[in-house]
């Protein structure tokens, strides 16, 4: 059976989506079976493209909208909302 | 040879300013280099699919390699910092990101185009999306992008450096950026003197031009676009202007310049290896500062007494990783070695704030110049801090090695600072390591509330040096980066020469000895004020020492001090200056034709 996913997530830490926090999530989406999409005022970006992910240009404070489809599209979004709600291990 | 019509159409007589970053004029043919990282790329279409499929492998194989590159890299970092690894992290899954690499596939197999090419018109698409994004930090990791395509690139073509082999008469070097190998590579006989679009006064690269005695001028904007090879050049390395394509009457006034200034520096040479004694018989150490140890040879061509600040950031940013104690140990060790048995004055790690951000995460925070750096951060990070210290314990060993710790505000941090000193010290005696165990700790005195407390840190110290550029810039709170107040960064300004007074007076009533190592050490204007005020020892860049050298032996102790003391006696920056210059130009006028510049231009 497919799960399709969605939630909202706020960045937390100070420095936004940048190349750490763009590669844990990217490294994240790619060891799961699912198709992951984050947007942000309306880009859309493949969750396992780190470019995609930095051209969003998601600063400190930005909502983040989560979507996820595909067999293991549960444990996706629950790893996903774990990194966001760390604050991908950084200052906030 | 180049036709007429086109030498007419020449610019004449164009001045471009940079940055001088080795003295000296030249005069002679341009040779412009084009941007040796921007590989040429030529774009052409595959014909087969054949073709296509071996082009498709080609570009596959330069990731391979590159990320096997950067694997390697990654490895090479010692494991407790693994966590600071994650730019690597990061370029590896650029490397493999679909709209770099999935994309110039796709370029390659439906556009028929060849594998370098259709990188470029990735990169560029990466561009376009970047140049969208608004957050500033985020918008400028473009750079992780530029840097690993340029990676791959490489791979692709095999690499091309410029080949200083294939210049045949000597020419003036224009190049976007020249690295320090290349720098090494140049043939003095060949270039003669070289413009560079990057680069500040103590880059690597100014450092090997000094070395090398090739004049050169750096962040010189569009240097690369305003010059053509063929032009004729006027370089001016002591002031930084590039004239093109001069005419007859700028060249004259050149050539007597470059005249002038050859004989001033030959004059200025002839004292630069004897004691900077003065008239009254009164002995100064004149010493060098050094950031990289390959400034040893300068430092002792200058005829410098010691150097008086290693600076030692330089190990610790130049990889993507920390440096091991080894490593550290063995440049310190060599440079102890190199200049024995004359002293060598190590200060430990000044860095921090957005200095460090590849290798630690602190964020740079809004004003770095006050946030955790120097020995805040190394009290705060005690591995890093320890390393170094064993790594200059051990080189105490082999030559006159001295300690000392920056950015001092208070007696907690020193008693800290020495404490793990006491540590470390115990550690490699357990080890057996040789190591002086009186090597002498001294603290730099470049906070306002050092000099308050300064009395009490003598008692804590074995010497003191005062970092004036920092300590003017707290004392008198201005920021020398920003335009709009610049102009008040004055190291003559009254509450300056009073700190240096009190410091030197405290340090003296303690017994130990004082010496300045900023810039304003270097500067010849300001030698007899600071000899004056009783300053022991003056650290500077090491093309400044003949010229100070020069000045301390023409001058008497007994009217440096009458010279100071009247300077102390003015209540505004103004007056002091206009008292000062007045005297150094009727004493010392030699300070004003070349001696400064010469000083300077590093």
């Amino acid at each position: 059976m497919t799960n399709n996913l969605e939630t909202t997530l706020p960045v937390l830490n100070r420095l936004g989506l940048h190349a750490r926090a763009a590669a844990k999530i990217a490294a994240l989406a790619q060891s799961f079976q699912a198709t992951i999409t984050l947007e942000r005022n309306g880009l859309q970006a493949d969750a396992r493209s780190i470019l995609d992910i930095l051209g969003l240009g998601c600063p400190q404070g930005s909502e983040i909208k989560l979507r996820a489809e595909g067999p293991e599209a549960g444990p996706a979004v629950a790893a996903i909302i774990e990194l966001f709600a760390q604050a991908f291990g950084e200052y906030t | 040879m180049t036709p007429l019509a086109a030498r007419e159409t020449w610019p004449q007589n164009k001045v471009l300013k940079g940055i001088p970053a080795s003295p000296g004029i030249v005069i002679g043919p341009a040779h412009v280099v084009s941007d040796k990282y921007k590989v040429q790329i030529n774009r052409y279409y595959l014909t087969s699919d054949k073709q296509i499929a071996v082009e498709i492998d080609r570009f596959r194989d330069a990731v391979a390699l590159t990320r096997e590159e950067i694997s390697t890299i990654k490895k090479s970092i010692t494991d407790e910092f693994q966590e600071h690894a994650y730019i690597l992290d990061a370029h590896l899954l650029i490397l493999q990101d679909k709209l770099l690499y999935d994309a110039t596939i796709r370029t390659i197999q439906y556009e028929r185009i060849n594998a370098e090419w259709a990188l470029q018109e990735a990169v560029h698409q990466a561009q376009i999306l970047f140049s969208k994004i608004a957050d500033p930090y985020i918008k400028s990791r473009i750079q992780d992008v530029e840097d690993v395509s340029q990676r791959v690139l490489r791979h692709l073509t095999g690499g091309n450096p410029f080949d200083f082999g294939k210049l045949t008469e000597p020419v003036i070097l224009v190049i976007h950026d020249l690295s320090p190998v290349d720098t090494t590579q140049m043939s003095v006989a060949k270039v003669k003197g070289f413009i560079t679009e990057t680069g500040g006064k103590t880059s690597h690269t100014a450092i090997m031009a000094q070395s090398l005695e090739i004049p050169a001028v750096v962040a010189v904007e569009k240097a690369s676009q305003e010059i053509a090879t063929g032009y004729t050049l006027i370089l001016d390395g002591l002031n930084g202007t590039v004239v093109i394509n001069p005419d007859a009457k700028m060249l004259d006034i050149y050539v007597q310049r470059k005249k002038k200034f050859e004989e001033f520096k030959l004059d200025v040479g002839k004292s630069s290896f004897l004691p900077a004694i003065t008239l009254d018989e009164h002995q100064t150490q004149v010493l060098a500062n050094i950031e990289f140890q390959e400034e040893v040879d300068l430092a002792l061509d200058y005829g410098a007494d010691g150097i008086g600040l290693y600076r030692t950031e330089f190990l610790f940013l130049r990889h993507q990783r920390l440096p091991t104690e080894e490593e550290l140990f063995e440049d310190y060790r060599s440079v102890a070695q190199m200049m024995r048995p004359k002293r060598v004055t190590i200060r430990t790690l000044d860095i921090g704030g957005d200095k460090f951000a590849s290798h630690l995460e602190y964020a740079p925070g809004i004003n770095p110049a006050l946030g955790l750096r120097a020995i805040r951060f190394c009290l705060k990070e005690r591995t890093i801090f320890r390393t170094q210290l064993r790594a200059i314990l051990r080189a105490s060993a082999y030559g006159q090695v001295r300690l000392m710790f920056p950015l001092i505000s208070g007696i907690q941090e020193v008693t800290d600072a020495r404490r793990i000193l006491a540590e470390v010290q115990e550690e490699l005696a357990r080890e057996g390591h040789p190591f002086q165990p009186d090597m002498p700790v001294g603290l730099m005195i470049e906070v306002p509330s050092a000099v308050m407390l300064a009395d009490l840190l003598a008692k804590e110290a074995d010497f003191f040096s005062i970092g004036t550029n920092d300590l003017i810039q707290y004392a008198l709170a201005i920021d020398r980066g920003n335009k709009h107040v610049a102009n008040m960064y004055q190291p003559l300004h009254p509450a300056v020469l009073r700190m240096i007074k009190q410091v030197v007076d405290a340090g003296h009533a303690a017994g130990i000895t004082v010496a300045v190592c900023g810039e304003m050490a270097g500067d010849p204007l300001y030698t007899p004020v600071l000899l004056g005020l009783g300053v022991d020892e003056l650290s500077m860049n090491a093309l400044a020492i003949p010229v100070v050298k020069r000045i301390v032996r023409h001058a008497s102790m007994e009217e440096a001090q009458e010279f100071a003391r009247h300077a102390l006696q003015y209540g505004t920056v103004d007056e002091v200056n206009s008292y000062v210059t007045g005297i150094m130009a009727k004493r010392f006028p030699e300070v004003f034709m070349f001696g400064r510049e010469l000083a300077s231009a590093a």
